[in-house]
């Protein structure tokens, strides 16, 4: 008989805690009993939703995803399950075959962890610290600008551009993040400026 | 998109050309699913390849890649020739009465002033004829010779069914089918939606390939309306947000426009901006560009940009070409006139065109930053993968940084869908490792820049150290600050002049919408299009309130959709010409007597009569161009041209190579291949289970697709003696790749100008690093040109032969 009891009915009556009688009552006895107990707990009830979008196309589909930790300050929270999002007016909770995967990638073994540095005709990148990477980075792009820098044009109108240093945005980056790149750039008089929407 | 992906659920017939929106936007395609199931909609899919979504269509037809122009002009023709227009719409919402001056002409595959030299026209007889009250001069009946609709009419007489045939191959019943079944939503309560993506972009004349479904879409009255509209299915989840916040060669937020050489002050600028009106009572929304323009300088440069300086006009960087794009900075870097260059999440040594160009060009650099969350092919250019990347590190002098970035599930921050909405989204964990978001790592720079031009000065530093720097932590600024900045505050208190007791605008609140942008520094706005998204009731793009009054699809609650939350653009022309919607059971906005009233936010002032103001409050005339005056470079109406590399000669202007204007650099143009060796006509395209070069760091996608292959049809395999899943050799003029075959059915010979072509299609999302196994991506094979108007590489046709292989050779 107990495969007439739906999951959910089943769930249900666990819940109420009164799992046990309920199937007792209905003559069971200890099978169903050690059944009840073998079930495991739902485990993204305990995990921390965050509304996400998807970051492939442009559909831009609304997924939740499932992180261990409850925000506490030294919690560290990990992604352990994202799945589509049913408020959504555009997917109603429906994702792809790569929005469906999203976790993979989230974790991906080929993610970049660490800056890396290779030099001129080095065959291997190495780890590098943050501060040394911006540091050096800093001072390329000074002496670039400062030796390459054009204030005017050859008929005297004032132009400051650079134009020996370019700079290729992302279109997969937050508006934030790409006003504030923006602010960056151009105020380094820098004109070879794109993104994949011209691609 | 004009509309949204919800408002496609609302269309009577749906178009898919230059897209495959099944495969690549699975999700937003289901709205055409819905269509077809609760309206009984009709869906016609036209590609050279039988899609996925070809194989849900109710219609398809082939056509050779590159000649959407002719397919699109020959409808035009169609329903000029049969009378299927929207008279009333055509009439009063669009150009087509005006009169052109006299002098323009077409002809030979030319319009007029064309200068063979430098690939360029002089467009000065692409305008209207204007009176005396300086307003264009119309003849409502669209008689006059000179009338837009006349000279369009005698532009299409061309492109017969037989032409048609000729030109793509598409064979002449199934395409007047095709004209029959479009011509049908001429009529008011009919409506069909483009729906394109980079399959109409990636030409030398994409911009133009959608100028002509837009044209056609006014005939119809397909614009502004529920269920209609030109939706460009964008590629990446915020390609939209990145081009309205401008982050190109030559674009300031909002679609405005970086200074030229010959603009040398912020008055001269202005003196070809801010049009005034071409016919009475228009809004000529642009005349606000100065309010715009000024509240961006005062966002970049805050109490540095006054009055006395311009506002800081000068420290923009001005530009001496049309602009300094991907192709052009690569071309550059080959010539050894780049040192440094920046990849922020983009790999172009898979993605710009002519990978060996590239590889030379980045390899000439001084230094390379890339910043992505993913290890990239560009950051690894200089390794050493065999066949795969065949370099030599050691001559390599390039000085190479990867540095480590946050991925969505890790950022805070809003991106723009393709239909304009909005939408805030939340971390659900920290980034792995020493991973950093990439406003940090800007910061950083900044900083570490802003402190070496303050000791040691150098080359012009007023730009950097005054830069606008209002962070709580100016070593990590936060999305919240940068949305606010995008939205638009209040710089100084701004009263009435009638009544300065009247506070009209108070210091440091931000602005409701951009109505309120003022050119004199007393408001500041990073974007003047995003307004209204973060104003003083809160962040608006993180509405999530699932609400949808009369059932619309428009949303209005959910997230914020630019410009003003308007769901659906020019929807003043949803309505006829007294207010009352074309199709009663698709009302979007009404007059009511006194107001605009409905389910969006109407595009014209609320009080504006009906008969006064046009639906295109942009344009300065208030109407959709047919004719495009001088704004396109290739011509005021399209015309067609061959791929720059093309398996037949251009039938109707036999002379003509490629678009005739479009920019090819001369190394580049030696290098393009042609039909005697190179015979079959190729194209690129995405698959469902890949997302670019992103997912085969993934390993379920990994698995579902594993390896490069091509497409050809069984008819090629047979004559070139092709086994199915066999190795062969693709070489374009440019360079070669090895790929397994999948011969199928989906591709099939054309026959176009009585010659057999045959298509090869070539998927990408394979490279050297990732899960999946190594392989190439069509850029190996891919001509370096671009379109005309906005220089997008032509990676949707070009020609390549192929020959059975043994695979590459593996040590």
């Amino acid at each position: 008989m107990l495969h007439e009891l739906s999951r959910r009915q089943f769930l249900k009556a666990a819940g109420a805690g009164v799992a046990g009688s309920a199937v007792a009552a209905l003559g069971f006895g200890g099978a169903e009993e050690a059944l009840a107990q073998a079930v495991r707990p739902f485990k993204l009830a305990r995990t921390t939703e965050t509304r996400n979008t998807c970051p492939y196309c442009s559909v831009a589909c609304g997924v939740i995803m499932y992180s261990l930790g409850d925000k506490s300050k030294n919690a560290h929270p990990a992604v352990i399950h994202i799945e589509g999002d049913p408020d959504h007016p555009t997917n109603r909770g429906t994702l792809c075959p790569k929005g469906s995967a999203l976790l993979d990638f989230v974790h991906s073994e080929t993610r970049t962890k660490v800056p890396q540095y290779r030099g001129p005709g080095e065959k291997a990148f190495r780890q590098i610290s943050w501060n040394e990477a911006l540091d050096r980075i800093a001072r390329l792009m000074k002496d670039d600008r400062d030796k390459n820098f054009i204030a005017k044009n050859q008929d005297g109108q004032t132009v400051n551009r650079w134009l020996t240093t370019g700079f290729l945005a992302a279109s997969a980056t937050t508006n934030e993040t790409a006003f504030l790149t923006y602010k960056v750039v151009r105020s380094l008089g820098v004109l070879a400026f794109d993104n994949q929407a011209r691609v | 998109m004009t509309n949204s992906w919800t408002d496609i659920k609302n269309t009577d017939l749906i178009i898919v050309m230059g897209g495959n929106a099944a495969e690549a936007h699975p999700c937003g395609f289901k709205w055409v699913v819905e269509a077809k199931a609760q309206r009984g909609a009709k869906l016609i899919v036209v590609d050279p390849r039988f899609t996925r979504t070809a194989s849900v269509s109710d219609f398809y037809a082939p056509i050779r890649q590159g000649t959407d122009i002719a397919f699109l002009l020959g409808v035009i023709r169609y329903c000029i020739e049969n009378d299927r227009i929207q008279h009333d719409y055509v009439r009063a919402f669009t150009n087509a009465p005006y009169l052109v001056k006299e002098g323009f002409a077409y002809q030979d595959g030319l319009f007029t002033g064309y200068d063979e030299a430098k690939r360029d026209y002089d467009r000065s007889t692409w305008e209207y004829e204007l009176g005396a009250d300086g307003y264009v001069q119309v003849d409502e009946t669209l008689q006059n010779p000179r009338c837009v609709y006349q000279l369009l009419k005698q532009h299409v007489a061309a492109y017969t069914p037989e032409m048609v045939e000729r030109i793509c191959g598409t064979p002449k019943d199934k395409y007047l089918a095709i004209c029959k079944m479009i011509s049908e939503c001429s009529a008011r309560d009919k409506t069909m939606t483009s729906m394109y993506a980079l399959g109409w972009t990636q030409h030398s004349k994409g911009a133009q390939n959608i100028r002509t479904m837009a044209m056609l879409q006014l005939m119809l009255g397909n614009i502004g309306v529920r269920g209609g509209g030109m939706n460009a299915l964008r590629g990446h989840s915020n390609i939209q947000g990145l081009t309205d916040i401008g982050l190109m060669s030559d674009l300031i937020p909002g679609y405005l426009n970086i200074p030229k050489d010959r603009e040398v002050d912020f008055k001269t600028y202005m003196s070809t901006r801010g049009f005034k009106p071409l016919r009475p009572n228009q809004m000529s929304y642009w005349q606000n560009y100065g309010k715009f323009m000024v509240s961006f300088l005062k966002a970049m440069w805050g109490p540095a940009a006054t009055a006395e300086n311009e506002f800081a006009y000068q420290w923009l960087p001005k530009l001496d070409v049309s602009g300094y794009d991907l192709l052009r900075i690569m071309d550059l870097m080959h010539q050894g006139k780049v040192n440094g260059y920046f990849c922020q999440g983009f790999n172009p040594l898979l993605s710009a065109p002519n990978r060996n160009k590239i590889t030379e060009s980045l390899s000439k650099l001084k230094f390379l930053v890339v910043m992505d969350p993913l290890q990239t092919e560009t950051a690894r250019f200089w390794k050493d993968e065999g066949v795969h990347n065949d370099v030599k590190p050691e001559s390599i002098q390039t000085e190479v940084f990867e540095l480590p970035t946050s991925c969505f599930a890790e950022d805070e921050g809003s991106l723009v869908n393709s239909g304009r909405w909005l939408q805030w989204h939340w971390p659900g964990q920290e980034p792995p490792g020493e991973a950093k978001a990439d406003t940090w790592i800007m910061a950083q720079l900044h900083m570490r820049l802003r402190e070496l031009y303050r000791k040691e000065g150098g080359a012009f530093p007023d730009p950097i150290v005054n830069l606008h720097w209002p962070y709580r932590d100016p070593m990590d600024p936060q999305p919240d600050e940068m949305a606010k900045e995008m939205n638009g505050y209040v710089v100084s208190t701004v009263t009435d002049p009638a009544d300065p007791s009247k506070v009209l605008l108070e210091k440091g609140k931000q602005v409701d919408t951009f109505g309120q942008l003022r050119d004199d520094g007393s408001t500041a706005c990073g974007c003047w299009i995003y307004s209204g998204s973060w104003t003083e009731r809160g962040n608006m793009m993180a509405r999530r309130d699932t609400s949808d009054p009369g059932n619309t699809g428009a949303y209005s609650n959910w997230a914020f959709s630019w410009p003003a939350n308007r769901r659906i653009l020019y929807n003043r022309a949803s309505a006829d010409l007294d207010g009352k919607a074309w199709d009663p059971k698709r009302k979007l906005i009404e007059w009511n007597g006194t107001a605009w009233t409905g389910y969006d936010v109407p595009d014209i002032a609320v009080n504006a009569k009906p008969r006064d103001v046009g639906p295109f409050i942009m344009n300065a005339e208030g109407s959709g161009r047919l004719f495009a005056r001088g704004l396109m470079r290739d011509g005021p109406f399209p015309a067609h041209y061959e791929p720059f590399e093309s398996p037949v000669a251009n039938v109707m202007a036999p002379n003509i190579r490629g678009n005739p204007v479009a920019r090819i650099f001369p190394a580049d143009l030696a290098a393009l291949g042609t039909s005697d060796k190179f015979p079959y006509a190729a194209t690129s395209y995405r698959l469902t289970e890949h997302f670019h070069y992103w997912t085969k760091h993934v390993w379920v996608n990994a698995v579902l697709q594993p390896e490069f292959f091509v497409e050809i049809s069984e008819q090629l395999a047979a004559e070139k003696n092709i086994q199915k899943g066999g190795w062969v050799k693709v070489s374009s003029n440019r360079g070669s790749v090895y790929a397994k075959a999948v011969v199928t059915k989906r591709i099939k010979p054309l026959i176009c100008d009585g010659k057999t072509v045959h298509v090869v299609g070539i998927p990408l999302h394979w490279g050297f690093t990732g899960a999946a196994r190594k392989g190439f991506g069509p850029n190996s094979l891919t001509p370096f040109v671009g379109d005309a108007n906005t220089d997008t590489p032509e990676f949707k046709a070009f020609l390549v032969n192929v020959e059975p292989s043994n695979g590459p050779a593996t040590s």
